[in-house]
Protein backbone atom coordinates (compact mmCIF):
# COMPACT_ATOMS: atom_id res chain seq x y z
CA UNK A 1 0.00 0.00 0.00
CA UNK A 2 1.23 3.44 -0.96
CA UNK A 3 1.55 5.85 1.99
CA UNK A 4 1.61 9.63 1.56
CA UNK A 5 2.41 12.04 4.35
CA UNK A 6 1.25 15.52 3.47
CA UNK A 7 2.50 18.49 5.51
CA UNK A 8 2.20 16.72 8.86
CA UNK A 9 3.17 18.67 11.97
CA UNK A 10 2.96 17.87 15.66
CA UNK A 11 3.54 19.92 18.79
CA UNK A 12 3.98 18.52 22.28
CA UNK A 13 3.36 21.52 24.49
CA UNK A 14 6.01 23.96 23.34
CA UNK A 15 8.29 21.43 21.59
CA UNK A 16 7.75 20.88 17.91
CA UNK A 17 8.24 17.13 17.46
CA UNK A 18 7.51 17.50 13.74
CA UNK A 19 7.65 20.64 11.61
CA UNK A 20 5.47 20.19 8.57
CA UNK A 21 6.93 17.16 6.82
CA UNK A 22 5.89 15.53 3.54
CA UNK A 23 6.86 12.13 2.31
CA UNK A 24 5.74 9.56 -0.27
CA UNK A 25 6.36 5.89 0.45
CA UNK A 26 5.86 3.64 -2.57
CA UNK A 27 3.82 0.46 -2.19
CA UNK A 28 5.90 -2.50 -1.01
CA UNK A 29 8.95 -0.46 -0.06
CA UNK A 30 11.13 -1.17 2.96
CA UNK A 31 11.72 2.28 4.43
CA UNK A 32 14.07 3.36 7.22
CA UNK A 33 13.41 6.47 9.33
CA UNK A 34 16.93 7.39 10.35
CA UNK A 35 17.97 10.14 12.73
CA UNK A 36 19.41 11.00 16.12
CA UNK A 37 17.48 10.82 19.37
CA UNK A 38 14.61 13.31 19.57
CA UNK A 39 14.44 13.90 15.80
CA UNK A 40 10.76 12.88 15.64
CA UNK A 41 11.03 9.37 14.20
CA UNK A 42 8.79 7.71 16.73
CA UNK A 43 6.28 10.53 16.53
CA UNK A 44 6.00 10.12 12.76
CA UNK A 45 5.63 6.36 13.07
CA UNK A 46 2.94 6.69 15.73
CA UNK A 47 1.05 9.15 13.56
CA UNK A 48 1.10 6.60 10.73
CA UNK A 49 -0.20 3.92 13.08
CA UNK A 50 -2.96 6.13 14.49
CA UNK A 51 -1.52 6.20 18.02
CA UNK A 52 -0.90 9.93 17.76
CA UNK A 53 -2.80 12.52 15.78
CA UNK A 54 -1.13 15.33 13.83
CA UNK A 55 -1.89 19.00 14.50
CA UNK A 56 -1.92 19.77 10.79
CA UNK A 57 -1.62 17.83 7.56
CA UNK A 58 -2.97 14.59 6.17
CA UNK A 59 -2.04 10.93 5.92
CA UNK A 60 -3.11 9.16 2.72
CA UNK A 61 -3.30 5.40 2.25
CA UNK A 62 -3.45 4.48 -1.46
CA UNK A 63 -4.55 8.04 -2.17
CA UNK A 64 -7.45 7.88 0.33
CA UNK A 65 -7.45 10.31 3.25
CA UNK A 66 -6.72 8.23 6.35
CA UNK A 67 -6.02 11.08 8.79
CA UNK A 68 -9.23 10.55 10.74
CA UNK A 69 -9.08 6.74 10.85
CA UNK A 70 -8.86 5.30 14.36
CA UNK A 71 -5.94 3.12 15.37
CA UNK A 72 -8.11 0.02 14.95
CA UNK A 73 -9.26 1.08 11.48
CA UNK A 74 -5.69 1.69 10.29
CA UNK A 75 -4.85 -2.01 10.51
CA UNK A 76 -1.16 -1.26 10.86
CA UNK A 77 1.05 -4.01 12.22
CA UNK A 78 2.99 -2.18 14.92
CA UNK A 79 6.12 -3.50 16.64
CA UNK A 80 6.97 -1.49 19.74
CA UNK A 81 10.43 -0.57 20.88
CA UNK A 82 10.28 -2.78 23.97
CA UNK A 83 7.97 -5.18 22.08
CA UNK A 84 5.07 -4.67 24.54
CA UNK A 85 4.17 -8.35 24.57
CA UNK A 86 1.23 -9.15 26.86
CA UNK A 87 3.09 -10.43 29.89
CA UNK A 88 0.25 -12.49 31.31
CA UNK A 89 -0.41 -14.38 28.07
CA UNK A 90 1.45 -17.22 26.41
CA UNK A 91 3.18 -16.63 23.09
CA UNK A 92 0.30 -18.41 21.38
CA UNK A 93 -2.28 -16.13 22.99
CA UNK A 94 -0.18 -13.06 22.21
CA UNK A 95 -0.18 -13.91 18.53
CA UNK A 96 -3.85 -14.92 18.56
CA UNK A 97 -4.89 -11.66 20.27
CA UNK A 98 -5.65 -9.70 17.13
CA UNK A 99 -7.67 -12.57 15.65
CA UNK A 100 -9.73 -12.98 18.81
CA UNK A 101 -10.36 -9.22 18.94
CA UNK A 102 -12.24 -9.28 15.68
CA UNK A 103 -15.65 -9.71 17.27
CA UNK A 104 -18.15 -11.17 14.88
CA UNK A 105 -15.61 -11.82 12.13
CA UNK A 106 -13.44 -13.77 14.53
CA UNK A 107 -12.15 -16.97 12.89
CA UNK A 108 -13.02 -20.39 14.30
CA UNK A 109 -10.69 -21.80 16.95
CA UNK A 110 -9.18 -24.34 14.53
CA UNK A 111 -8.44 -21.57 12.06
CA UNK A 112 -6.82 -19.44 14.80
CA UNK A 113 -4.60 -22.38 15.78
CA UNK A 114 -3.68 -22.97 12.15
CA UNK A 115 -2.73 -19.34 11.58
CA UNK A 116 -0.75 -18.97 14.80
CA UNK A 117 1.14 -22.17 14.02
CA UNK A 118 1.96 -20.88 10.57
CA UNK A 119 3.21 -17.57 11.97
CA UNK A 120 5.38 -19.37 14.54
CA UNK A 121 6.91 -21.28 11.63
CA UNK A 122 7.41 -18.07 9.69
CA UNK A 123 9.47 -16.58 12.54
CA UNK A 124 11.26 -19.93 12.87
CA UNK A 125 10.20 -20.52 16.45
CA UNK A 126 7.67 -23.33 16.04
CA UNK A 127 7.93 -24.72 19.58
CA UNK A 128 7.53 -21.71 21.86
CA UNK A 129 3.73 -21.29 21.76
CA UNK A 130 3.22 -22.33 25.38
CA UNK A 131 5.90 -20.08 26.85
CA UNK A 132 5.42 -16.72 28.50
CA UNK A 133 7.23 -13.58 27.28
CA UNK A 134 9.55 -13.56 30.33
CA UNK A 135 10.79 -17.00 29.27
CA UNK A 136 12.08 -15.73 25.92
CA UNK A 137 15.34 -14.13 24.85
CA UNK A 138 15.31 -10.59 23.47
CA UNK A 139 15.59 -11.80 19.89
CA UNK A 140 12.77 -14.29 20.38
CA UNK A 141 10.56 -11.58 21.86
CA UNK A 142 11.18 -9.36 18.89
CA UNK A 143 10.17 -12.10 16.49
CA UNK A 144 7.04 -12.91 18.51
CA UNK A 145 6.11 -9.22 18.42
CA UNK A 146 6.53 -9.33 14.65
CA UNK A 147 4.35 -12.44 14.36
CA UNK A 148 1.68 -10.84 16.56
CA UNK A 149 1.64 -7.77 14.29
CA UNK A 150 1.43 -9.94 11.17
CA UNK A 151 -1.47 -11.99 12.54
CA UNK A 152 -3.99 -9.24 11.80
CA UNK A 153 -3.03 -9.32 8.10
CA UNK A 154 -1.96 -5.70 8.33
CA UNK A 155 -1.98 -3.22 5.50
CA UNK A 156 1.51 -2.03 6.47
CA UNK A 157 4.20 -2.87 8.98
CA UNK A 158 5.55 -0.22 11.38
CA UNK A 159 8.52 -1.01 13.62
CA UNK A 160 10.02 1.28 16.26
CA UNK A 161 13.73 0.47 16.77
CA UNK A 162 13.08 -3.23 16.18
CA UNK A 163 16.71 -4.11 16.84
CA UNK A 164 17.38 -1.53 19.54
CA UNK A 165 17.53 -3.82 22.55
CA UNK A 166 19.62 -6.61 21.01
CA UNK A 167 23.29 -7.47 20.87
CA UNK A 168 25.28 -7.06 17.66
CA UNK A 169 25.20 -10.69 16.52
CA UNK A 170 21.45 -11.12 16.99
CA UNK A 171 20.87 -7.77 15.26
CA UNK A 172 22.56 -9.02 12.12
CA UNK A 173 20.51 -12.22 12.06
CA UNK A 174 17.24 -10.43 12.66
CA UNK A 175 17.94 -7.81 10.00
CA UNK A 176 17.91 -10.61 7.46
CA UNK A 177 14.79 -11.99 9.14
CA UNK A 178 12.96 -8.70 8.66
CA UNK A 179 14.15 -8.45 5.05
CA UNK A 180 12.82 -11.98 4.38
CA UNK A 181 9.47 -11.30 6.00
CA UNK A 182 9.16 -8.06 4.07
CA UNK A 183 9.93 -9.85 0.83
CA UNK A 184 7.47 -12.71 1.47
CA UNK A 185 4.58 -10.49 2.58
CA UNK A 186 5.27 -7.61 0.21
CA UNK A 187 3.98 -5.18 2.86
CA UNK A 188 4.98 -1.54 2.85
CA UNK A 189 7.30 -1.53 5.86
CA UNK A 190 8.61 1.44 7.86
CA UNK A 191 11.19 0.95 10.59
CA UNK A 192 12.81 3.48 12.89
CA UNK A 193 16.50 3.36 13.67
CA UNK A 194 19.34 5.61 14.71
CA UNK A 195 21.91 3.16 13.37
CA UNK A 196 22.96 4.32 9.91
CA UNK A 197 24.53 0.93 8.98
CA UNK A 198 21.24 -0.76 9.68
CA UNK A 199 19.30 1.75 7.59
CA UNK A 200 21.75 1.64 4.70
CA UNK A 201 22.04 -2.12 4.61
CA UNK A 202 18.40 -3.03 5.01
CA UNK A 203 16.23 -0.33 3.48
CA UNK A 204 15.16 0.40 -0.09
CA UNK A 205 14.51 3.98 0.90
CA UNK A 206 16.11 5.96 3.70
CA UNK A 207 14.51 9.05 5.28
CA UNK A 208 17.06 11.05 7.25
CA UNK A 209 15.50 13.18 9.98
CA UNK A 210 16.82 15.83 12.33
CA UNK A 211 15.00 18.04 14.84
CA UNK A 212 11.55 17.34 13.47
CA UNK A 213 12.53 17.92 9.84
CA UNK A 214 13.32 15.62 6.94
CA UNK A 215 16.87 16.27 5.81
CA UNK A 216 16.97 13.89 2.88
CA UNK A 217 15.00 11.08 1.24
CA UNK A 218 16.70 8.65 -1.08
CA UNK A 219 18.11 5.23 -1.86
CA UNK A 220 21.03 4.27 0.43
CA UNK A 221 23.61 4.53 -2.34
CA UNK A 222 22.34 7.98 -3.40
CA UNK A 223 22.43 9.29 0.14
CA UNK A 224 25.99 8.00 0.51
CA UNK A 225 27.05 9.46 -2.80
CA UNK A 226 25.27 12.82 -2.52
CA UNK A 227 24.42 13.87 1.07
CA UNK A 228 22.03 16.81 0.84
CA UNK A 229 23.36 18.69 3.85
CA UNK A 230 26.24 18.89 6.28
CA UNK A 231 24.05 17.21 8.86
CA UNK A 232 23.46 14.18 6.62
CA UNK A 233 27.12 14.02 5.70
CA UNK A 234 28.29 13.99 9.31
CA UNK A 235 25.50 11.69 10.47
CA UNK A 236 26.12 8.93 7.91
CA UNK A 237 29.86 9.07 8.33
CA UNK A 238 29.58 8.80 12.12
CA UNK B 1 18.23 -11.25 48.22
CA UNK B 2 17.11 -8.32 50.36
CA UNK B 3 18.40 -10.14 53.45
CA UNK B 4 21.94 -10.25 52.17
CA UNK B 5 21.77 -6.62 51.14
CA UNK B 6 20.62 -5.63 54.61
CA UNK B 7 23.40 -7.54 56.36
CA UNK B 8 25.91 -5.80 54.14
CA UNK B 9 24.77 -2.27 54.74
CA UNK B 10 24.11 -2.50 58.48
CA UNK B 11 27.13 -2.31 60.69
CA UNK B 12 25.47 -2.50 64.12
CA UNK B 13 27.13 -5.00 66.41
CA UNK B 14 25.19 -8.11 67.27
CA UNK B 15 23.97 -7.07 70.77
CA UNK B 16 22.56 -3.81 69.42
CA UNK B 17 20.72 -5.66 66.73
CA UNK B 18 19.34 -8.15 69.24
CA UNK B 19 18.18 -5.32 71.48
CA UNK B 20 16.43 -3.56 68.61
CA UNK B 21 14.69 -6.73 67.50
CA UNK B 22 13.74 -7.48 71.09
CA UNK B 23 12.29 -4.00 71.50
CA UNK B 24 10.27 -4.32 68.30
CA UNK B 25 8.88 -7.69 69.37
CA UNK B 26 8.02 -6.35 72.82
CA UNK B 27 6.29 -3.31 71.36
CA UNK B 28 4.29 -5.49 68.98
CA UNK B 29 3.30 -7.82 71.81
CA UNK B 30 2.19 -4.95 74.02
CA UNK B 31 0.45 -2.86 71.38
CA UNK B 32 -1.08 -5.53 69.16
CA UNK B 33 -0.84 -8.97 70.71
CA UNK B 34 -2.03 -8.23 74.24
CA UNK B 35 -5.17 -6.25 73.27
CA UNK B 36 -6.11 -8.92 70.73
CA UNK B 37 -5.78 -11.69 73.31
CA UNK B 38 -7.71 -9.60 75.83
CA UNK B 39 -10.58 -9.18 73.38
CA UNK B 40 -10.98 -12.91 72.95
CA UNK B 41 -10.41 -13.62 76.64
CA UNK B 42 -13.03 -11.06 77.71
CA UNK B 43 -15.51 -12.38 75.17
CA UNK B 44 -15.12 -15.87 76.58
CA UNK B 45 -15.20 -15.00 80.32
CA UNK B 46 -18.61 -16.65 80.73
CA UNK B 47 -17.89 -19.34 78.17
CA UNK B 48 -18.49 -19.72 74.48
CA UNK B 49 -22.28 -20.33 74.69
CA UNK B 50 -22.85 -16.99 76.42
CA UNK B 51 -20.71 -15.19 73.86
CA UNK B 52 -22.62 -16.79 70.99
CA UNK B 53 -25.91 -16.05 72.72
CA UNK B 54 -25.02 -12.35 72.86
CA UNK B 55 -24.20 -12.40 69.16
CA UNK B 56 -27.55 -13.91 68.23
CA UNK B 57 -29.38 -11.01 69.91
CA UNK B 58 -31.44 -9.24 67.19
CA UNK B 59 -29.58 -5.96 67.60
CA UNK B 60 -26.25 -7.75 67.29
CA UNK B 61 -27.44 -9.52 64.16
CA UNK B 62 -28.61 -6.19 62.74
CA UNK B 63 -25.23 -4.60 63.45
CA UNK B 64 -23.35 -7.45 61.75
CA UNK B 65 -25.70 -7.34 58.77
CA UNK B 66 -25.35 -3.56 58.47
CA UNK B 67 -21.57 -3.73 58.54
CA UNK B 68 -21.54 -6.42 55.87
CA UNK B 69 -23.93 -4.38 53.69
CA UNK B 70 -21.80 -1.26 54.07
CA UNK B 71 -18.66 -3.19 53.10
CA UNK B 72 -20.45 -4.96 50.24
CA UNK B 73 -21.53 -1.64 48.74
CA UNK B 74 -18.58 0.64 49.49
CA UNK B 75 -15.75 -1.75 48.61
CA UNK B 76 -16.85 -2.53 45.02
CA UNK B 77 -17.69 1.13 44.40
CA UNK B 78 -14.31 2.20 45.72
CA UNK B 79 -12.63 -0.45 43.61
CA UNK B 80 -14.30 1.03 40.53
CA UNK B 81 -13.51 4.64 41.53
CA UNK B 82 -9.96 3.62 42.41
CA UNK B 83 -9.42 2.01 39.03
CA UNK B 84 -10.93 5.00 37.25
CA UNK B 85 -8.75 7.45 39.20
CA UNK B 86 -5.60 5.39 38.68
CA UNK B 87 -6.40 5.05 34.99
CA UNK B 88 -6.91 8.79 34.59
CA UNK B 89 -3.73 9.64 36.45
CA UNK B 90 -1.46 7.15 34.74
CA UNK B 91 -2.74 7.00 31.17
CA UNK B 92 -3.42 10.65 30.39
CA UNK B 93 -1.42 13.83 30.44
CA UNK B 94 -3.40 16.74 31.83
CA UNK B 95 -3.12 19.83 33.96
CA UNK B 96 -3.97 19.38 37.62
CA UNK B 97 -2.72 15.81 37.82
CA UNK B 98 -0.72 16.57 40.97
CA UNK B 99 -3.83 18.13 42.49
CA UNK B 100 -5.86 15.00 41.75
CA UNK B 101 -3.17 12.85 43.38
CA UNK B 102 -3.32 15.04 46.47
CA UNK B 103 -7.12 14.86 46.53
CA UNK B 104 -6.96 11.07 46.53
CA UNK B 105 -4.80 11.22 49.64
CA UNK B 106 -7.03 13.62 51.56
CA UNK B 107 -8.90 10.87 53.42
CA UNK B 108 -5.56 9.74 54.82
CA UNK B 109 -4.88 13.12 56.35
CA UNK B 110 -8.34 14.37 57.32
CA UNK B 111 -9.72 13.14 60.62
CA UNK B 112 -12.66 10.77 59.99
CA UNK B 113 -14.75 12.77 62.46
CA UNK B 114 -14.26 15.90 60.36
CA UNK B 115 -15.23 13.92 57.26
CA UNK B 116 -18.37 12.76 59.02
CA UNK B 117 -19.22 16.32 60.02
CA UNK B 118 -18.80 17.50 56.42
CA UNK B 119 -21.30 14.87 55.30
CA UNK B 120 -23.75 15.93 58.02
CA UNK B 121 -23.40 19.59 57.03
CA UNK B 122 -23.86 18.86 53.33
CA UNK B 123 -26.64 16.28 53.47
CA UNK B 124 -28.20 16.91 56.88
CA UNK B 125 -31.79 18.15 57.24
CA UNK B 126 -30.50 21.64 58.08
CA UNK B 127 -28.93 22.17 54.68
CA UNK B 128 -31.02 23.05 51.64
CA UNK B 129 -29.96 19.96 49.71
CA UNK B 130 -30.37 17.68 52.72
CA UNK B 131 -33.79 19.14 53.48
CA UNK B 132 -34.86 18.47 49.91
CA UNK B 133 -33.57 14.88 50.15
CA UNK B 134 -35.47 14.26 53.40
CA UNK B 135 -38.63 15.81 51.96
CA UNK B 136 -38.37 13.44 49.02
CA UNK B 137 -38.03 10.40 51.23
CA UNK B 138 -34.32 9.85 50.77
CA UNK B 139 -32.58 10.78 53.99
CA UNK B 140 -28.82 10.46 53.86
CA UNK B 141 -27.74 11.43 57.35
CA UNK B 142 -28.75 9.06 60.15
CA UNK B 143 -29.45 6.46 57.47
CA UNK B 144 -27.68 3.85 55.38
CA UNK B 145 -26.60 6.18 52.50
CA UNK B 146 -24.72 8.42 54.94
CA UNK B 147 -22.93 5.47 56.52
CA UNK B 148 -21.92 4.20 53.10
CA UNK B 149 -20.75 7.67 52.05
CA UNK B 150 -18.68 8.03 55.21
CA UNK B 151 -17.11 4.59 54.79
CA UNK B 152 -16.35 5.28 51.15
CA UNK B 153 -14.70 8.57 51.96
CA UNK B 154 -12.45 7.03 54.55
CA UNK B 155 -11.46 4.04 52.38
CA UNK B 156 -11.21 5.84 49.06
CA UNK B 157 -7.38 5.93 48.74
CA UNK B 158 -6.72 2.24 49.38
CA UNK B 159 -7.41 0.82 45.93
CA UNK B 160 -6.08 3.78 43.95
CA UNK B 161 -2.89 3.94 46.03
CA UNK B 162 -2.19 0.25 45.43
CA UNK B 163 -2.68 0.25 41.68
CA UNK B 164 -1.26 3.65 40.65
CA UNK B 165 2.40 2.60 41.10
CA UNK B 166 1.74 -0.63 39.19
CA UNK B 167 0.11 1.20 36.32
CA UNK B 168 2.88 3.79 36.19
CA UNK B 169 5.53 1.12 36.09
CA UNK B 170 3.79 -0.86 33.36
CA UNK B 171 3.30 2.14 31.10
CA UNK B 172 0.91 2.27 28.18
CA UNK B 173 2.61 0.23 25.53
CA UNK B 174 0.76 -3.05 26.09
CA UNK B 175 -2.55 -1.22 25.84
CA UNK B 176 -1.39 0.55 22.69
CA UNK B 177 -0.28 -2.76 21.21
CA UNK B 178 -3.74 -4.18 21.86
CA UNK B 179 -5.34 -1.17 20.17
CA UNK B 180 -3.19 -1.57 17.06
CA UNK B 181 -4.30 -5.20 16.95
CA UNK B 182 -7.87 -4.01 16.58
CA UNK B 183 -9.18 -4.34 20.14
CA UNK B 184 -11.80 -1.87 21.38
CA UNK B 185 -11.15 0.22 24.48
CA UNK B 186 -13.27 -2.05 26.67
CA UNK B 187 -11.61 -5.15 25.34
CA UNK B 188 -8.20 -3.66 26.06
CA UNK B 189 -9.30 -2.88 29.59
CA UNK B 190 -10.59 -6.34 30.35
CA UNK B 191 -7.94 -8.38 28.53
CA UNK B 192 -4.81 -6.31 29.15
CA UNK B 193 -5.16 -3.63 31.85
CA UNK B 194 -7.15 -5.59 34.41
CA UNK B 195 -5.07 -8.79 34.28
CA UNK B 196 -1.92 -6.70 34.67
CA UNK B 197 -3.11 -5.00 37.86
CA UNK B 198 -5.02 -7.92 39.33
CA UNK B 199 -2.81 -8.62 42.36
CA UNK B 200 -2.43 -5.02 43.35
CA UNK B 201 -6.18 -4.58 42.91
CA UNK B 202 -6.99 -7.57 45.09
CA UNK B 203 -4.55 -6.33 47.69
CA UNK B 204 -6.11 -2.87 47.68
CA UNK B 205 -9.61 -4.34 47.91
CA UNK B 206 -8.64 -6.42 50.96
CA UNK B 207 -7.20 -3.40 52.77
CA UNK B 208 -10.21 -1.31 51.77
CA UNK B 209 -12.55 -4.00 53.08
CA UNK B 210 -10.76 -4.29 56.42
CA UNK B 211 -10.97 -0.57 56.94
CA UNK B 212 -14.58 -0.27 55.73
CA UNK B 213 -15.74 -2.82 58.28
CA UNK B 214 -13.78 -1.26 61.10
CA UNK B 215 -14.45 2.44 60.53
CA UNK B 216 -15.74 4.19 63.64
CA UNK B 217 -15.20 7.95 63.69
CA UNK B 218 -16.89 9.07 60.49
CA UNK B 219 -19.71 6.57 60.85
CA UNK B 220 -20.30 7.57 64.46
CA UNK B 221 -21.00 11.14 63.37
CA UNK B 222 -23.31 10.41 60.41
CA UNK B 223 -25.15 7.38 61.74
CA UNK B 224 -26.85 8.91 64.76
CA UNK B 225 -26.20 5.55 66.46
CA UNK B 226 -29.76 4.30 66.17
CA UNK B 227 -29.77 0.84 67.67
CA UNK B 228 -30.75 -1.92 65.27
CA UNK B 229 -30.97 0.61 62.44
CA UNK B 230 -27.76 2.59 61.90
CA UNK B 231 -25.44 0.98 64.43
CA UNK B 232 -22.60 -0.83 62.66
CA UNK B 233 -20.43 -3.32 64.49
CA UNK B 234 -17.87 -0.78 65.76
CA UNK B 235 -20.68 1.52 66.91
CA UNK B 236 -22.54 -1.27 68.72
CA UNK B 237 -19.32 -2.33 70.41
CA UNK B 238 -18.90 1.14 71.81
CA UNK B 239 -22.53 1.36 72.92
CA UNK B 240 -22.51 -2.07 74.56
CA UNK B 241 -19.26 -1.29 76.30
CA UNK B 242 -20.58 2.00 77.65
CA UNK B 243 -23.57 0.07 79.05
CA UNK B 244 -21.25 -2.32 80.88
CA UNK B 245 -22.37 -5.25 78.72
CA UNK B 246 -18.81 -6.35 78.52
CA UNK B 247 -19.34 -9.92 77.26
CA UNK B 248 -21.60 -8.71 74.45
CA UNK B 249 -19.21 -5.88 73.58
CA UNK B 250 -16.18 -8.12 73.49
CA UNK B 251 -17.95 -10.90 71.61
CA UNK B 252 -18.82 -8.48 68.86
CA UNK B 253 -15.29 -7.08 69.01
CA UNK B 254 -13.94 -10.61 68.67
CA UNK B 255 -16.03 -11.15 65.54
CA UNK B 256 -14.73 -7.90 64.06
CA UNK B 257 -11.17 -8.85 64.96
CA UNK B 258 -11.70 -12.26 63.39
CA UNK B 259 -12.89 -10.64 60.16
CA UNK B 260 -9.77 -8.48 60.17
CA UNK B 261 -7.58 -11.49 60.89
CA UNK B 262 -9.13 -13.39 57.98
CA UNK B 263 -8.36 -10.40 55.75
CA UNK B 264 -4.78 -10.32 57.01
CA UNK B 265 -4.40 -14.04 56.47
CA UNK B 266 -5.67 -13.69 52.91
CA UNK B 267 -3.26 -10.82 52.30
CA UNK B 268 -0.32 -12.82 53.70
CA UNK B 269 -1.32 -15.82 51.62
CA UNK B 270 -1.36 -13.64 48.51
CA UNK B 271 1.99 -12.09 49.37
CA UNK B 272 3.51 -15.50 49.90
CA UNK B 273 1.96 -17.09 46.85
CA UNK B 274 2.71 -14.22 44.45
CA UNK B 275 5.76 -12.78 46.15
CA UNK B 276 7.68 -12.16 42.97
CA UNK B 277 4.85 -10.44 41.12
CA UNK B 278 3.99 -8.23 44.06
CA UNK B 279 7.62 -7.34 44.60
CA UNK B 280 7.92 -6.34 40.98
CA UNK B 281 4.74 -4.30 41.25
CA UNK B 282 5.10 -2.52 44.56
CA UNK B 283 7.15 0.57 45.10
CA UNK B 284 6.02 1.89 48.45
N1 LIG C 1 4.28 12.29 24.55
C1 LIG C 1 5.16 13.30 24.45
N2 LIG C 1 5.05 14.38 25.23
C2 LIG C 1 5.90 15.41 25.14
N3 LIG C 1 6.93 15.46 24.28
C3 LIG C 1 7.11 14.42 23.48
C4 LIG C 1 6.24 13.28 23.51
N4 LIG C 1 6.67 12.39 22.59
C5 LIG C 1 7.75 12.95 22.01
N5 LIG C 1 8.02 14.17 22.53
C6 LIG C 1 9.11 15.07 22.11
O1 LIG C 1 9.09 15.15 20.71
C7 LIG C 1 10.40 15.09 20.18
C8 LIG C 1 10.52 13.95 19.20
O2 LIG C 1 10.37 12.74 19.90
P1 LIG C 1 10.43 11.32 19.23
O3 LIG C 1 10.08 10.31 20.29
O4 LIG C 1 9.58 11.30 18.02
O5 LIG C 1 11.96 11.18 18.85
P2 LIG C 1 12.76 9.94 18.27
O6 LIG C 1 13.36 10.40 17.01
O7 LIG C 1 11.91 8.74 18.23
O8 LIG C 1 13.90 9.77 19.35
P3 LIG C 1 14.55 8.42 19.96
O9 LIG C 1 15.57 7.97 18.96
O10 LIG C 1 15.22 8.92 21.22
O11 LIG C 1 13.46 7.45 20.20
C9 LIG C 1 11.33 14.99 21.36
O12 LIG C 1 11.82 16.27 21.63
C10 LIG C 1 10.46 14.51 22.47
O13 LIG C 1 10.90 15.00 23.70
MG1 LIG D 1 11.88 6.89 19.31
Amino acid sequence: MQIDIDEISKLFGATAALHPVSLALPSGALVALLGPSGSGKTTLLRILGGLEFPDTGRVLFDGQDATGLTVQERRAGFVFQSYALFRHMTVFENIAYGLRARGRQRPAEAEITRRVTRLLELIQLPDIGKRYPTQLSGGQRQRVALARALAIEPRMLLLDEPFGALDAKVRKELRQGLRDIHDTTGLTTVFVTHDQDEAMELADLVVVMSMGRIEQIGRPQDIRARPASDFVRSFISA
Amino acid sequence: MSDTVISHVTSEPRPVRAALIGFAVLAMALLVGAPLITVFAEALTDGLPVALESLSHPEAVDAIRLTLIVAAVSVPLNAIFGIAAAWTITKFQFKGKALLLTLIDIPFSVSPVVAGLCIVLTFGANSAFGGWLVANGFPVVFALPGIILASMFVTFPFVAREIIPVMIEQGRSEEEAALTLGASGWRVFFTVTLPNIRWALLYGVLLCNARAMGEFGAVAVVSGKIRGLTATMPISIEMLYNEYQSVAAFSMAAVLALLALVTLALKTLLEWRYASQLAANRRH
